[in-house]
């Protein structure tokens, strides 16, 4: 059986649990058996009961439940069980729990990790299918990180939440992906084709959020740079494998896993190269991820910049159909027809 | 001093605090926003002078009472509220965000109940015997979250006080255009025993959250003081839409400062008004030659 991110999550978790007692994992229906709506939870509180507690039907109470609890020393994780429910916890987030630190005069610490699946692709619909972490994204004092679906080095999604929940100070938003958590990890040996190189935004002094820079092994120069995050880097790569040896269109493919604050520098140099971006994210287009992104490289390149092209969903609800779902998010069909235009 | 005294020295520091503040806003010392608790002295220094010394303290935007009963130095506030660098939280937070010793405010209404909540769920998990304290305004039982929390806080038996200042007005609504029922009945339905005071007297406050706070610490497990008071100033300045004769009637029936006047000597009143005016003068004083707070980060 291959380790999935799912895997790694859950093993992430338990690790949390076991290092540190004053970890505390919340959540609607994380109890074993069932062990959450997507078992990342699963066996937690089988062994330990006491530093797992099964909540009610309140995102909004338990964020604030969470907050308090981090305020005084704990370091409580929080499971909201479809990302489209991060609204409900918009004010505790955006409010109390990441402007405590700065507007008390950095005198408090409030080691919160809030986890939750966005994404769709699974025919959900319209409230349980979204990307909603745009809504997020440069709140001052908040952190977006966000998982690939790797293990190289020493990071893999489990080792990324674990750091998180036991050193982080401050409160992150921890997206992770319904599609994602049924991928396999790949590691160095399953990544043969790639050159995987691994780089940290130079504000990130521990060094625990990695940018994977994956390239063709021995390939020619790159056309084009991508960025991707989540599941959507996932199809990057599939596209980035097959355009490479089926039509010899070389692509350079950065994924970061920290969104926010985001971390530009170590992209730049690779766009500066190519000289063009292509930006690709689930979530609806406009005023999103891949805006700020691209504009922040118009503003730090300027005439080293030729091309920034965007891809994400339709600014539509997310369908329930599958065939009005396929249409609405962007595939991987869709990056190719991108790559092979921007290249020409 | 007695009791009676001390706590009458508390209310007016309170009082003669907020009354300066409101006087030289109008001469732009102060600027943005401010709640002042006038009138409301009484629930401040009873219910937090019965706390024990690693209790919490959650508010709101009424805060500058709470803040001043729990200890708070009187120049740190001013300083606060003048934007100095001398300020509680250097004058980035303003009078209704703060942060000193255990005492947390927060200006979005209802948002600090579950974060009480979580805090006395923490207390309890770390063994370390403090109870929480929140204070919440008659309107802000408006707000979903605060039953969320009721329900967790009963759940899970919180360590926990909340405490309704029922001042029977919210900014400009009246209470009863804004709440159906019985506040009472609001925590009865959660499980959590609640008591109501009718009164401005500050030593039938403090014996009754003596008490009540004795029963949070002892079951480990909420209670809920439903505070019926009087707002005598503006909700925050110069906007109160009642008119001058309501007030002053209210004032003449409910001052919680009159009442312990009436039973404490003219020698030791005037000698604690006497102390309290020079403390507020040199506290403001000393707060406005305070250097101002500067912003870091512009390149
Ligand atoms: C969520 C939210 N809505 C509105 C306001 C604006 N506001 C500040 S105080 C206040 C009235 C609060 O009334 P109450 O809870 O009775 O407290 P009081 O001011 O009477 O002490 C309002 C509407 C706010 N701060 N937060
Ligand atoms: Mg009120």
């Amino acid at each position: 059986m291959k380790t999935t991110v799912l895997d790694s999550l859950n093993q992430g978790l338990i690790s949390a649990l076991k290092a540190d007692s004053s970890v505390h994992l919340l959540g609607e229906d994380i109890l074993d058996p069932y062990g959450g709506a997507f078992k990342v939870t699963r066996g937690c509180s089988t062994a330990f009961s006491m530093q797992v507690i099964p909540t009610p039907i309140s995102e909004a109470g338990l964020a604030g439940v969470t907050a308090g609890m981090a305020l005084r020393g704990l370091r409580p994780v929080l499971e909201i069980m479809f990302g489209d429910f991060t609204t409900l916890i918009a004010d505790q987030l955006i409010n109390h729990i990441s402007k405590f630190r700065w507007m008390y005069n950095d005198s408090v610490t409030l080691p919160l990790v809030i986890r939750t699946p966005m994404g769709g692709r699974r025919g959900y619909g319209p409230t349980h299918s979204q990307s909603l972490e745009k809504l997020f994204m440069g709140v001052p004092g908040l952190t977006v990180l966000v998982p690939a679906n790797f293990s190289v080095g020493i990071h893999s999604p489990g080792s990324i939440l674990e750091n998180t929940i036991l050193n982080t100070d401050s409160p992150v938003l921890f997206i992770e992906n319904k599609m994602q958590y049924l991928q396999p990890l790949l590691t160095a040996e399953t990544l043969a084709d790639f050159e995987v190189d691994l780089r940290y935004d130079p504000t990130d002094i521990n060094q625990q959020y990695p940018i994977y820079c994956l390239s063709i092994k021995g390939a020619p120069s790159a056309a084009v740079t991508i960025s991707a995050y989540g599941f959507c880097a996932e199809l990057a790569r599939q596209a980035q494998l097959k355009l490479a040896f089926e039509e010899e269109i070389f692509t350079e493919l950065i994924i970061p896993t920290r969104l926010s604050p985001f971390a530009l520098q170590p992209l730049m140099d690779v766009v500066a190269r190519t000289g063009k971006i292509l930006l690709i994210e689930e979530g609806t287009r406009s005023l999103g991820w891949g805006a700020e992104v691209g504009t922040l490289l118009a503003e730090t390149l300027g005439d080293k910049l030729k091309q920034v092209k965007r891809l994400a969903a339709l600014e539509t609800p997310v369908p329930a159909a599958v065939s009005l779902e396929t249409g609405m998010l962007p595939q991987q069909e869709d990056i190719e027809a991108l790559l092979r235009k921007m290249s020409a | 001093m007695t009791l009676e005294e001390d706590y009458y020295r508390d209310m007016l520091r309170i009082r003669r605090f907020e009354e300066t503040v409101l006087d030289e806003f109008k001469r732009g010392v102060f600027s943005g926003t401010t709640h002042t608790s006038i009138g409301q002295e009484a629930n401040a220094v009873g219910v937090i002078r019965q706390l024990l010394p690693d209790d919490i303290i959650l508010t709101n935007h009424r805060c500058h009472g709470h803040f001043l009963a729990y200890g708070g130095d009187m120049r740190a506030l001013f300083a606060e509220l003048m934007g100095r660098q001398t300020g509680i939280c250097g004058g980035r937070g303003g009078s209704q965000h703060i942060h000193y010793k255990n005492l947390y405010s927060n200006g979005v209404q209802g948002g600090i109940v579950p974060i009480a909540v979580g805090m006395a769920l923490a207390e309890k998990q770390k063994k370390s015997e403090a109870a929480v304290v929140v204070f919440i305004g008659d309107g802000t039982l408006g707000e979903g979250v605060i039953y969320e929390a009721f329900n967790m806080a009963s759940l899970w038996s919180a360590p926990l006080l909340i405490v309704v200042e029922n001042n029977h007005i919210a900014q400009t609504t009246p209470t009863e255009y804004a709440l159906a029922g019985d506040i009472r009945m609001r925590f009865q339905a959660f499980g959590i025993p609640a008591l109501e005071l009718d009164t401005s007297s500050v030593m039938e406050i403090a014996g009754n959250t003596f008490q009540l706070m004795r029963e949070v610490h002892e079951d480990y497990s909420p209670r809920a003081l439903i505070l019926n008071t009087q707002r005598f100033g503006p909700h925050s300045k110069g906007d109160d839409t009642r008119s001058e004769e309501v007030v002053a009637l209210l004032k003449e029936q409910h001052d919680p400062l009159a009442i312990m006047e009436r039973q404490l000597s003219s020698a030791s009143v005037s000698s604690i008004r006497s102390e309290v005016e020079q403390e507020v003068k040199a506290a403001f004083e000393t707060a406005l030659a305070d250097p101002v707070a500067r912003m870091e980060g512009r390149a």
